[in-house]
């Protein structure tokens, strides 16, 4: 069982309007350049010059990957990760 | 009609450009939008006269707010006072300090209902039927009652451990109130993913350009306040990063606009110790603030660790000559109780950490005691009063009688006595 990304709306003009793609990898960096390989409009929006962007955030099974290993994080079969754009409170 | 005054939208990092729509993301590089005017247009229908002929509310600078049509939401909020804060200012050992005191905004005392009354107007005009937002408390309480006489339904997402005041005056007003276990940033990712599921209008999330915009009119007032002039420092709280930006954004355009001969002012953040990501990035000359996993401090209101807009707050500090600093809970004590004591201005936690944290740079010497200062303060001390119970004196207790009363009174009784 891979693992599912989930494509936050803005995102999805690049992934044939799909809300959520399947890939199998074992690292948050492997999940990401499956995506891009399977949809490659989406690597640029994601990365700049190979930095994750600024705007960009990514939660494995709920938890911001940078309370982890970041792009390391390791994944498994049955994992949720989701891209959702930072957005502030109040 | 759409608005003869607003472009659309336009990213704040690439700068592409959108038309209105509930949207906050941009598609190439998910920085956030904002919303864009046509100065000129906004130009030739506004002058200081015509503002001054408005009803003192926040929507007498309406040309200057995203809406195509007249607010329907929250029309008496705004018009706070500005106060002269003779005392305090000696208490600080400076010359002239002012209070921007949104601590009695109409109708849930703080300043959020500037932002909400924007958010659900255009929820309104674009067709949205459920509102919603993630919260603190006060964004919370103010959508609440703001929907509730807009008569829109509204579910509010805060975190399980906010102030008992925060909660149960969200819940009064009928709004569907969920408590989530985990901490704001974890409520606010989840909303995005119900904002996405649910299609409601969610104030802070799809709405966010719009409800950001409210917050100008809080800048606005202060430079109207001063007679038509932006002060030379302006201290003010961090939480999401977002109000000091649009301050500073609100001073800019009333200078484009000629409205003002200058917008010169440095800007100044204020967090508390348990929670400052954004100060911490100022302090250490860091582009980017890094997240606070579990912020842990009193000032619940600003306890949001991973402040979206904390680039831009940093920036902007940088940018104006400014700094940010960050305070212990219990120096949010003592100010939130000087504050009171000086000026009779009962502010919420975050007040104290706005004062608290305006002293320190005073002392520090960032701020010169003899030019200008403005605190925001941003929300009323009624809703966070467990925080201070400790600090204020307990009332003395007696029986009815005068010679009770004499015993624990330190005044001299006049002569001759009253009788």
């Amino acid at each position: 069982m891979p693992v599912k990304v989930q494509i936050p709306t803005p995102m999805r003009p690049h992934t044939d309007n799909l809300a959520t793609v399947e890939v199998d990898a074992t690292t948050v960096q492997g999940v990401l350049d499956a995506l891009g390989s399977k949809y490659p409009g989406i690597t640029p929006r994601l990365f700049d010059n190979g930095q994750l962007r600024r705007f960009v955030n990514l939660y494995l099974n709920d938890e911001d990957v940078r309370y982890l290993d970041n792009l390391a994080t390791p994944v498994k079969d049955g994992d949720d990760l989701a891209i959702i754009p930072a957005v502030a409170g109040g | 009609m759409p608005s003869p005054f607003v472009r659309g939208l336009k990213c704040r990092l690439c700068g592409a450009r959108y038309p209105v729509a509930a949207a906050n993301s941009c598609a190439e590089d998910y920085g956030p939008l904002e919303v864009e005017y046509d100065y000129d247009a906004v130009g030739e229908a506004l002058s200081r006269e015509k503002i001054e002929a408005r009803p003192f509310t926040m929507w007498r600078y309406q040309e200057l707010l995203p809406l195509d049509d007249e607010p329907t939401v929250g029309l008496a909020v705004g018009g706070t006072p500005l106060i002269k804060a003779d005392r305090l200012a000696r208490e600080l050992g400076v010359a002239r300090l002012w209070l921007k005191n949104d601590a009695v905004n109409f109708p849930t005392l703080s300043f959020k209902d500037r932002v909400v009354s924007v958010a659900l107007s255009k929820a309104k005009e674009l067709g949205f039927t459920t509102v919603g937002c993630a919260s603190t408390g006060n964004l919370g309480n103010s959508v609440a009652a703001n929907a509730a006489s807009a008569g829109l339904p509204a579910y509010i997402l805060i975190p399980a451990d906010l102030e008992r005041a925060k909660i149960l005056g969200t819940s009064v007003f009928g709004a569907k109130v969920v408590t989530v276990r985990g901490t704001y940033d974890e409520v606010n990712r989840l909303c995005q993913q119900v904002a996405e599921k649910y299609g409601w209008g969610l104030v802070n999330i799809n709405l966010r350009p719009f409800y950001a915009e409210g917050s100008k009119t809080f800048g606005f007032e202060i430079a109207e306040q001063l007679g038509w002039r932006v002060p030379q420092h302006v201290v003010c709280p961090m939480a999401g990063g977002s109000l000091i930006g649009k301050i500073h954004k609100a001073f800019q355009e009333l200078k484009t606009l000629g409205l003002v001969a200058s917008a010169e002012c440095k800007m100044y953040g204020a967090q508390a110790a348990g929670c400052s990501p954004i100060s911490t990035a100022v302090k250490n000359g860091w582009e980017a603030h890094r997240p606070v996993r579990k912020p842990n401090t009193i000032a619940k209101s600003l306890a949001i660790g991973d402040p979206a807009d904390g680039y831009f707050a940093a920036k902007l500090i940088r940018e104006t000559g400014g700094w940010a600093e960050d305070v212990t809970d219990d120096e949010i004590r003592q100010a939130m109780y000087l504050l009171a004591k000086t000026e009779g201005v009962f502010a919420e936690t975050a007040g104290g950490v706005t004062l608290a944290v305006t002293r320190k740079l005073i002392e520090q010497g960032r701020i010169p005691r003899d030019e200008e200062i403005v605190v925001a303060i941003t929300g009323n001390g009624l809703k966070t009063q467990d925080a201070i119970a400790d600090v204020v004196e307990t009332p003395a207790q007696i029986a009815p009688s005068l010679e009770a009363f004499a015993a624990i009174c330190d005044a001299p009784a006049a002569e001759p006595a009253l009788v």
